[in-house]
């Protein structure tokens, strides 16, 4: 060791200049050096002593890893579903198909005319030519579509209506479809409408599961560090003997914490990406297969970085928590 | 040093385990406590540790009374003393090194001055080679002269014994005294609580006597 003789020198000097009332044999330097070496070490042991006990760390870690992933896999696919559903306008619209015998002016004639109704915020008119189109747009089935001798499809007015409530648009619907003109007024926002009570309700559920889940975590967490605290027991006691401060006792046990939490999170992202793997080909498919173009999002890196920080978060809160129940408890006697 | 001023202790369950102990021990001073089991010795020693405290009167370190200490004090007093426990008080999941630097990581030594001191004192108990061992591998005095080296290692200014040559031949007893002589010589108050009369009768220390919780002899009380 090159630096011994020069160490020994300066310790001398510190051990005889500073004799405090309590305790202050090493400088503030010297200190705060190994404050962070110690909590360096203290980290390193903490992740030894988890990967001694594999099968019993891996098991805390797949429950604080399934706890993790099941919210967060149930908040993908709605935020996925919103995705889909984003293109429709949630409001209510009533689709007036227009009998054959109404030519195309007289059907723009009628959509103004509509507007004039309190009761309606706009109306919009599409022509047969226009919802042909659209219709071989949307669908894919242009060449069925081509095989047509004549064009099968209406002239629509699209109405908004200016308030959603179901008995005002039931009695607006009644009302339209009396129109002349008017072969079939239909309320079409409904399903769309149900569609997004839905994805409210899911979004409650998920709410609802995450609380739920977060609490489960935290409960995992403060019990098993609880373990850890007393399977240690006699060395929290001796350790207390030779002069060690409460943080000093508590900070191999938050750092276990913190890792207990960042490896669920880790394994509850992995999880929820091989979840998405699996699903993204059949959900293509079937896109394809709808002629659009829709492929899952997933959870983007400031998400899985929340994520990773929520459950480190919840990691530490739990130590935390286990750590003040016992700590005081265990004192030399 | 320290100073016992008309100290009692009452435990919860009514039992009297010291009555109105009175001494002062000096910088550098060593003693010998002593009395038959029961008569206080562990008790008097809690209570310097702040294992336990006082039920009434004064335990007075440096000017400080112990009474007033809160946690973080008691952690930060305790660096100041060493003590040698009967059963040792190891720990069997690291080294001997590890053991002996255990009061000097909590104190926040940089390695290098670490290693320093831990070999200075596990040469001082002769168990230099050693170091790499656990604590289980020892016989039962190397295990007490590791609880030694962990109890000086820090420097402490009061050294604190329980029993501890209770389980070393005579020859290393000697080699034990010896070096709590070394430490009273540089400025170290040294307590021995000890059974043993013919230890106590080679030395010529000061001699704290218990009996039923009364110190009923100190000849060394006229120094104080």
């Amino acid at each position: 060791m090159a630096g011994k003789s020069v160490g020994k020198e300066v310790s001398a000097n510190t051990a005889s200049t500073r004799r405090g009332a309590i305790n202050q044999s090493v400088t503030f330097r010297e200190k705060s050096d190994s404050y962070f070496q110690h909590h360096r070490s203290v980290a390193k042991d903490s992740v030894q002593r988890l990967w001694f006990h594999p099968i019993a760390s891996l098991m805390t870690l797949a429950v604080i890893a399934i706890a993790l992933a099941l919210p967060s896999g149930f908040y993908l696919l709605l935020k996925n579903a919103q995705v889909v559903t984003q293109n429709w306008d949630g409001r209510a619209q009533i689709s007036l198909f227009l009998s054959d015998t109404v030519s195309e002016e007289q059907g723009v004639e009628l959509g103004k005319a509509l507007k004039k109704n309190n009761d309606i915020e706009k109306t919009e008119f599409i022509s047969k030519e226009q919802a042909l189109k659209e219709f071989e747009d949307v669908s894919g089935l242009k060449n069925v579509m081509g095989g047509l001798s004549e064009n099968p499809l209406p002239s629509v007015i699209v109405v908004y209506p200016k308030s959603t409530e179901p008995e005002f648009l039931d009695n607006l619907q009644s009302q339209l479809a009396n129109k002349p003109g008017v072969d079939l007024a239909q309320l079409d926002s409904q399903w769309v409408q149900r569609l997004y009570s839905i994805l409210k309700l899911g979004q409650r559920i998920v709410g609802a599961l995450a609380i739920g889940l977060v609490l489960a975590v935290l409960l995992v967490v403060v019990n098993t560090i609880g373990l850890a605290i007393e399977n240690r027991k006699d060395e929290i006691i001796i350790t207390k003997l030779v002069g060690a401060t409460d943080s000093f006792v508590r900070r191999p046990f938050l750092y276990t914490g913190v890792w207990y939490g960042l490896g669920g999170g880790v394994l509850a992202l992995m999880t929820i990406n091989a979840f998405l793997l699996w699903l993204n080909s059949p959900v293509n498919e079937l896109a394809v297969l709808y002629g659009a173009h829709f492929s899952l999002s997933g959870l983007g890196f400031l998400n899985s970085f929340g994520l990773l920080f929520c459950a480190s978060f919840l990691g530490l809160l739990g130590a935390w928590m286990a750590v003040g129940r016992h700590l005081r408890e265990i004192e030399p006697h | 040093m320290i100073r016992f001023e008309q100290v009692s202790k009452r435990y919860s369950n009514g039992h009297d385990a010291l009555k109105q102990v009175d001494f002062h021990l000096q910088s550098g001073e060593m003693s010998f406590l002593t009395g038959h089991s029961g008569a206080g010795k562990s008790t008097l020693l809690k209570l310097i540790m702040l294992i336990e405290k006082a039920s009434q009167g004064q335990v007075v370190f440096n000017q400080q009374n112990l009474a007033n200490f809160n946690r973080r004090n008691v952690a930060l007093y305790r660096r100041r003393i060493g003590m040698v426990y009967q059963n040792h008080q190891l720990l069997f999941d690291r080294t001997v090194y590890d053991n002996v630097a255990l009061p000097l990581i909590i104190a926040g030594y940089n390695e290098r001055d670490m290693g320093r001191r831990v070999r200075a004192a596990l040469d001082k108990v002769g168990l230099l080679s050693k170091e790499k061992l656990n604590p289980v591998s020892l016989s039962g005095g190397e295990q007490q002269r590791v609880g030694i080296a962990r109890a000086v290692v820090n420097k402490p200014a009061l050294l604190l014994a329980d029993e501890p040559t209770g389980n070393l031949d005579p020859g290393l007893s000697a080699e034990i005294m010896d070096i709590f002589e070394q430490f009273s010589q540089v400025g170290v108050a040294v307590m021995i609580a000890t059974h043993d009369l013919a230890l106590i009768s080679r030395y010529e220390h000061r001699l704290l006597v218990l009996e039923n919780g009364q110190l009923i002899k100190d000849d060394g009380a006229e120094n104080v």
